[in-house]
């Protein structure tokens, strides 16, 4: 596609926020409660914007999930399973959604669906892309990032088909992961809050501006594109032996050379970082990736070529 | 009280305790690498100057990573529920407190063990701190003087929980001695290199105070701040769901142990007014926008601060500890 054409979309007419994928991530939580009571922040010209707690029973019990994790959870195959109440509860729950707000892959679906989520890493305020041949989503985290400079939203593109995962917000035409960090699992931070609440307003924002007709411009968008999962050594029984050595803790996004140090086992000794050519970790010790195997991500950064876009 | 000596018992069996809650992970990560050291080192040394007991406390709860399975152990050491009838439908947490009444105490005993280390994190913005039932437990002050001393890098504070030994409801009462060694902050559920490092070195000063101790060494007296828990304050809540309606305020947020002026900022609501101190008193805030203290309803605590004189002691051979009414010879 030569990036002198111009891309069309449809009018963004349905968009949700899901707050409390996981039930223990208070920003999302709040900031959908909040606007499940009293709308009119979300409220935009020319679409309807439905906040939505899509993990009530996490949520209750302040936990990432019941059963099982409700982000791993929109598979083809769940979302097709039988079984009704007898599957897990976020296996129903993921059929339930994709109900209301899809059916995923189809005309039907929502246009755009934010998922909020906070992360224990020092990650700022970080979006997240499936796919880097969307350019609606493309032009709307260059519209972002031009909103809040000089202050910066790194984007984390998680499109390698053996490390993505079937999200919830997958459901949509357009899925934006709003992850935003440090924040201990369970506490409810305000400066974190207001730092996800206030991209949320750009986010909404461009939709209106888009929907009213505006045509964006070519643009470059700055990526940083997962690469490798890197998990804690371990001893023979699965327990970790080692943690992020203090030189890589709250480093994300920084440059990580061959021969740094990355790990530092609990009687002190040092396991340097042995990759090809410098990466960009991101993920750095999120208390959830512990049993996932996930100590830290790395990714690589890359400029993304964005077409103009403007609404059919 | 600066000449005074005061002659104490030897501690002859200390306990570092780990993973009363299961998700703070420095305690679990310190007790494990102790335990793997002493495997390591089992048929070399015989230590006769203090045996060391490493445990485990709550190991359903470490191995699924969360606080308590049940209830929370570490308000299961109460007189009452240790001597409570067990069935098969008695919370986990409470069949783990007698079993560990048992292994430590039993509790206001001749046989409990002589100090008891409990470690914990918080997510509040703490440093390290000692917490203790009493402010005249000459072995506790002494010990967290000399963290203190030795401890440059991290913020090192004593906090005093003015309870009556028959209301003790943490692991730490079970022993003649105990405290709790809370440091932070940290995520539940992560495990820090720097909290982690803090800790380790903590709890080998310990035990290397109580080594020098046992051996005779003079610990000069002096005067130390002691913190002293005053009352708790919760989030303002919605009438009906009981949903929190405010966050710690950006200018008290990580702020522990500044003093609180009335008047000064405390919440924020989500509309962005802010909500402040009313009570009468200057006192300093702790325990700010500690995770597991939602469902207790605590939003933050609050201490008055005062100097505590504590005389010079030395080990004396033939002492009894004096156990609940406390460890000095003198009233």
């Amino acid at each position: 596609m030569s990036s002198n054409h111009v891309v069309t979309f449809n009018q963004a007419r349905r968009v949700a926020i899901f707050g409390g994928t996981h039930g223990n991530e208070m920003s999302g939580v709040t900031l959908v409660n909040l606007w499940m009571g009293n709308g009119g922040e979300i409220r935009r010209k020319g679409v309807e914007t439905k906040p939505f707690i899509t993990n009530p029973k996490a949520v209750e019990k302040c936990s990432r999930y019941v059963d099982t994790d409700l982000n791993r959870a929109f598979t083809a195959e769940n979302l097709s399973a039988p079984g009704g109440k007898d599957l897990p509860y976020e296996v129903q729950r993921a059929q339930e959604i994709n109900r209301m707000f899809g059916p995923k892959g189809s005309a039907d679906a929502y246009d755009v669906i934010f998922d909020l989520h906070n992360t224990t890493s020092n990650m700022g305020c970080t979006l997240i892309l499936e796919s880097s041949k969307d350019h609606f989503n493309l032009q709307m985290m260059s519209y972002i990032k031009k909103a809040i400079a000089p202050a910066s939203c790194p984007v984390l593109l998680n499109e390698d088909p053996r490390l993505k995962y079937a999200t919830v917000r997958s459901v949509a035409k357009h899925s934006v992961g709003l992850e935003v960090g440090p924040q201990p699992q369970g506490v409810l931070r305000s400066n974190i809050f207001e730092a996800m609440r206030i991209i949320l307003k750009h986010a909404l924002d461009f939709i209106e501006l888009f929907n009213e007709g505006v045509e964006f411009p070519p643009c470059t968008v700055d990526v940083f594109k997962v690469s490798e999962r890197m998990d804690y050594p371990r001893d023979a029984n699965g327990n970790i032996i080692a943690m992020v050595h203090p030189n890589l803790q709250d480093c994300d996004w920084e440059p990580l050379t061959p021969g740094d140090p990355m790990f530092q086992t609990f009687d002190g000794k040092t396991i340097p970082y042995e990759g090809v050519g410098a990466v960009y970790p991101t993920f750095i010790n999120e208390a959830a990736y512990y049993e996932k195997q996930q100590a830290f991500v790395t990714t690589r950064r890359e400029a993304l070529a964005a077409n103009a876009i403007r609404k059919v | 009280m600066d000449s005074e000596l005061v002659f104490l018992p030897p501690l002859r069996r200390v306990a570092i305790c780990g993973g009363t809650h299961g998700n703070e992970l420095t305690g679990v990560h310190v007790v494990r690498e102790r335990l793997r050291e002493e495997q390591r080192k089992a048929e070399e040394e015989e230590d006769d100057v203090v045996s060391v007991a490493c445990v485990l406390t709550n190991p359903r709860a470490v191995q699924q990573c969360r606080r308590y399975t049940e209830t929370d152990l570490n308000r299961c050491f109460t007189r009452a529920i240790l001597s409570s009838a067990v069935s098969d439908r008695t919370p986990y947490e409470i069949v783990r407190s007698q079993e560990l009444n048992s292994l430590l105490g039993p509790k206001g005993s001749a046989q409990a063990i002589d100090l008891v280390c409990d470690l914990h994190n918080t997510t509040a913005n703490m440093g390290l701190c000692v917490i203790a039932y009493s402010d005249s437990d000459w072995f506790c002050l002494h010990i967290f003087k000399y963290l203190q001393h030795h401890m440059s890098d991290v913020p090192v504070r004593y906090i005093h929980f003015d309870l009556p030994c028959r209301e003790a409801y943490s692991l730490d009462s079970l022993g003649k001695h105990g405290f709790a060694l809370e440091i932070g902050p940290q995520p539940h559920g992560v495990v820090r290199s720097n909290i982690y490092t803090f800790m380790k070195t903590a709890v080998e000063l310990t035990l290397e105070w109580v080594r020098l101790f046992n051996s005779g060494t003079v610990f000069e007296g002096g005067s130390v701040e002691v913190y002293t828990m005053v009352s708790n304050i919760d989030y303002p809540r919605e009438r009906h769901t009981h949903n929190i309606m405010a966050v710690i305020h950006p200018k008290l947020q990580d702020q522990d142990f500044c003093l609180l002026h009335p008047n000064d900022p405390m919440f924020q609501t989500f509309s962005g007014d802010t909500l402040r101190y009313k009570g009468p008193e200057p006192l300093y805030a702790f325990f700010i926008n500690e995770c597991a203290y939602y469902e207790k309803g605590i939003a933050l605590s609050l201490a008055r601060r005062r100097c505590v004189a504590i005389p010079t002691i030395q080990m004396k051979s033939g002492l009894q500890h004096r156990g609940e009414e406390g460890t000095s010879e003198e009233d």
